[in-house]
């Protein structure tokens, strides 16, 4: 199983309690979870691309 | 419970009882807290996704070979800083108690050496091509934990570190409510939010 898998679970559980630490209602908990999940999601794809870049100019 | 109708961003509405024992119950049981303050939704919502962080991470940082749930425990001997542990501690009943008492316990772990700090002594097997008959889990080393259990091992601390601090955040919100979102926080910063806000601390 690919490493990538094992991020799936931690920013689905990361996004929903760091929402729900700022709203109340479920409603609005899902709707902040889910922009929460795609900051996390986009901040590690673009450090996963800087990264990637750096590999292929050292090797 | 929300007791107002803008519920949204009256968050002062919200009854936190008694905020010092919520708190305690949320870092014994993540989502402890909030059900005692019979906000069961966000309760049910941190036990699931901390307990299940905290649990899956058990797993992984496990095994039948090695014992149960060796990504928790506590050692600051001579060579074995276990960090990490500071970070777990924030899964307060299933983690301090539990750790405490198999360091506690030393060379005789109990329940199979589940969250008993690992041997210190580096058997002679784990670094020979031919290795030797596997220790029980009650004398099994870091080296052999790493080996048998590669990046798993790793990977159990890790998700039992963000379940601890997963839990820090539980805690503050059983005790002092939801944080404020920006868009709340520049509101109050309105003269007429200020004016709102003066008001209210004239009253208490």
């Amino acid at each position: 199983m690919s490493s990538f898998w094992f991020a799936l679970p931690l920013i689905v559980s990361i996004s929903l309690v760091y929402a729900a630490t700022r709203q109340e209602e479920v409603g609005a908990i899902l709707t902040h979870a889910f922009r929460v999940a795609l900051w996390i999601a986009g901040f590690m794809a673009i450090v996963f691309g800087v990264l990637f870049f750096v590999s292929m100019q050292v090797s | 419970m929300a007791e107002s109708n803008d519920s949204q961003s009256n968050d002062q509405a919200i009854q936190l009882k008694d905020p010092l024992v919520a708190g305690v119950l949320a870092w014994l049981i993540p989502g402890l807290g909030h059900f005692y303050q019979g906000r069961n939704a966000k309760g049910a919502l941190f036990a699931i996704c901390i307990m299940g962080t905290f649990l899956y991470g058990l797993y992984l940082g496990g095994s039948k070979e090695v014992g149960w749930g060796r990504a928790v425990y506590f050692s600051f001997r001579t060579n074995d800083w276990r960090l990490p542990w500071l970070c777990q501690i924030g899964v307060g009943f299933p983690t301090v108690p539990m750790t405490l008492l198999q360091w506690k316990l030393e060379d005789k772990p109990i329940l199979n050496g589940f969250m008993a700090p690992p041997a210190l002594h580096l058997p002679e097997a784990a670094d020979n091509a031919a290795p030797r008959e596997l220790p029980p889990p009650s004398q099994i080393s870091l080296a052999w934990i790493n080996r048998l259990l590669p990046r798993y091992f790793d990977m159990g601390t890790v998700y039992t570190m963000i379940a601890g601090l997963l839990n820090i955040l539980a805690v503050y919100d059983a005790c002092c409510g939801p944080v404020p979102a920006e868009s709340a926080k520049k509101e109050d910063e309105t003269p007429q939010g200020k004016r709102d806000a003066g008001k209210g601390e004239e009253k208490s």
